[in-house]
């Protein structure tokens, strides 16, 4: 296995006016392709602002940060841009779907910024979103969507790229069990068919229970870093009584 | 990102606040409007001016003889019989920008047709009159040289003497008395129309300058006539004949230094250009009121636009995280604002265009709609919009993607 993400030493530094906030003080991980990894804390701890950095939407204060071979600590916003839209998929807790906008333009618009034909970008839409179970809801609207049905066309947004990395921040905290089990059980099979790297941030050990290593952090520092045996979303879901309809967010 | 997408995404956001994208382009649509029909209305009282300019003639002085005061009373230009038929000759033959030279007489006459009577303009003047003027016939001849030559009992009508006289029937050929003596009408002019200044052009008869010494406007003077048209070869030599006509009559008439001069010239054209001049002032200032209808939309598309920027705060964190780089989000938001203004522009212009016809149907103003125009206003609410939209769309690319996605 290879190594995807190096950070080293990782600084970050707000300016609330006068005070100075440190949001990482020293933060150094290595993780290697293909793992699964859930970053735990309180809020405040320092999880979210390490998410930023590595999701290439911040820049540290100080420190570095390789990733797939590339520091990118020092890049400029265009090129953090560019890296974001090859490498990177981002899943979030409350979707962030564009609204009034069928299910297949959302996958489809990281296309839109990487020159794809518009022949290929519908082509890759659609066989994102049906392997992903949406096939027939392609010219649905997110609000006419299910919360899991949402944060799916909202995983096949991050899939359909081929990104190296999907970053998921709190990808369930807005559904119920059912659902937040069937998002996880997806994000088992990438990793484990697609050997697609997968970060998630979560506070609920429920959830990070299906990570195969669970990083702490406290007050801007890693506190615990340790491999687990995941749980299996299939094997728990199985177990679950059905029921009536999909879960409403 | 290539053009024709970041215009579809653009008209889509367009199309999903329909209402909103109504009334942000409603400003344009009245500023591009009002621009048209404005320059519409400058334009078309030019046009009108030119066309009398043309109607009259054009590079045409007119040398007026001068006053005579009799008994104390002054009797204005024209009365003093100093200009005579040989200085008209002189002035042909010796000043080289000169083309055409006219001497006129003129005077009030009754014209007869059988029970029919008309007081008009009469002027008896030589055919190349009626080539300075540029003033063909529509029926039967136009005077010529042998006509003057023979001094011949003959004349032309304007259309509203022949109208008045003849009613539909063909005056041509028929004979009609002009303070009582008979003369053949050999043909009609074609219509001028009035003057600016509501003159009727076409009320006028046109006879030989020979016949009309003898006959109609006989003095104890032979020669004399009231005036003497000129029209030089370029509007640019007007001053320069001006100056050469007046040296060459002076001389003639043997005026020395402190004399004053016993004629006047005067310049038509120059009287005119003085008009199309205050046109064109209209013209611009028309359209510079109403392009601050059009700066006003401008400021409309801007508040619109920043509006939008702030409720699609999310959107824009979004096209961020998944690789929109700043360019991107500027070129979204500045198309958008382009987007408007073109379809307002365009949209404008239909309305400026059926406004311009309406007035003049209704109105009875003139209307121009020069295609330049359109240009202009189509290009100036592109800019408008370009310009207005610059700022809130720079504020879009400049959020940062981390807030932005935080944003409710």
């Amino acid at each position: 296995m290879s190594e995807l993400i190096r950070v080293e030493n990782l600084l970050k530094i707000y300016r609330l006016g006068e005070t100075r906030v440190h949001a990482l003080r020293g933060v150094s991980i290595k993780i290697q392709k293909g793992e699964f990894v859930a970053i735990m804390g309180a809020s405040g701890s320092g999880k979210s602002t390490l998410m930023n950095i590595l999701g290439c939407l911040d820049r540290p204060t100080q420190g570095n940060f390789v990733l797939d071979g590339t520091d990118v600590s020092s890049l400029n916003t265009d090129r953090l841009a560019q890296i974001r839209n090859k490498k990177i998929g981002f899943v979030f807790q409350n979707f962030n779907l564009l609204s009034r906008t069928t299910a297949l333009e959302n996958v489809e618009l990281p296309l839109y910024y990487n020159g794809t034909p518009a022949k290929d970008r519908s082509r890759r839409a659609r066989e994102v979103l049906q392997m992903l179970g949406l096939k027939g809801r392609e010219d649905h609207i997110p609000s006419r969507l299910s919360g899991g049905q949402q944060q799916r066309v909202a995983i096949a947004r991050a899939l359909v790229n081929h990104p190296a990395l999907i970053l998921a921040d709190e990808p369930t905290g807005n559904l119920d069990t059912r659902t937040s089990l069937e998002i996880m059980e997806i994000f088992q099979n990438l990793n484990q068919n697609a050997h697609i790297t997968i970060l998630i941030v979560t506070h609920e050990p429920d959830i990070a229970a299906y990570a195969g290593r669970h990083i702490q952090f406290r007050d801007g520092k890693v506190i615990a870093d340790g491999q687990i045996q995941p749980r299996t979303a299939s094997e728990d879901l199985a177990q679950m009584p059905v029921s009536p309809d999909e879960g409403v967010a | 990102m290539n053009l024709l997408l970041t215009f579809r995404i653009a008209l889509k956001a367009i199309g999903r606040n329909k209402l909103r994208s109504g009334l942000t382009m409603l400003g344009i649509i009245i500023g591009v409007g009002a621009v048209i029909t404005m320059v519409a209305i400058g334009s078309g009282a030019k046009a009108r001016i030119q066309e009398q300019i043309a109607s009259m003639g054009s590079n045409l002085l007119v040398v007026m003889s001068g006053s005579t005061t009799s008994g104390g009373v002054r009797r204005g230009m024209g009365s003093a019989p100093t200009l005579t038929v040989e200085d008209a000759s002189a002035i042909a033959a010796e000043i080289p920008v000169v083309k055409y030279v006219a001497p006129s007489l003129n005077g009030t006459t009754q014209v007869v047709y059988e029970n029919q009577n008309w007081s008009t303009s009469t002027t008896a003047t030589t055919p190349e009159a009626l080539l300075i003027r540029d003033w063909p016939v529509t029926s039967g001849r136009t005077m010529t040289d042998a006509d003057m030559a023979a001094a011949a009992k003959v004349c032309l009508l304007g259309q509203t003497v022949a109208g008045s006289l003849f009613g539909e029937m063909d005056p041509a050929g028929q004979i009609v008395r002009i303070n009582k003596f008979p003369f053949t009408v050999i043909g009609v002019l074609a219509s001028k129309g009035q003057t600016t200044w509501g003159h009727d052009q076409d009320d006028v008869v046109y006879v030989p300058l020979t016949t009309g010494q003898r006959l109609l406007f006989g003095t104890r003077f032979p020669g004399m006539v009231r005036s003497i048209m000129v029209q030089t070869t370029s509007p640019e030599v007007m001053k320069q004949a001006q100056e050469e006509i007046t040296r060459l009559l002076q001389q003639r008439h043997r005026i020395r230094i402190d004399q004053e001069n016993d004629f006047s010239i005067r310049n038509l054209t120059e009287a005119l250009s003085t008009a199309e001049a205050s046109a064109n002032v209209m013209t611009i200032l028309l359209g510079a009121i109403a392009s601050i209808s059009l700066l006003v939309g401008g400021i409309g598309i801007m508040n619109i636009m920043l509006v939008s920027v702030t409720e699609r705060t999310r959107e824009i964190g979004i096209r961020m995280a998944v690789g929109a780089r700043q360019r991107d989000i500027l070129y979204q938001f500045l198309t958008e604002a382009l987007v408007l203004s073109l379809i307002g522009g365009i949209i404008g212009i239909l309305l400026g265009v059926a406004t311009s016809e309406l007035i003049t149907t209704f109105l009875k103003w003139p209307t121009l709609i020069a295609p330049a125009a359109l240009l202009f206003s189509s290009g100036f609410a592109a800019v408008v919009g370009i310009f207005f939209g610059f700022y809130p769309a720079r504020k879009a690319a400049r959020l940062d993607p981390i807030e932005a996605l935080r944003y409710e």
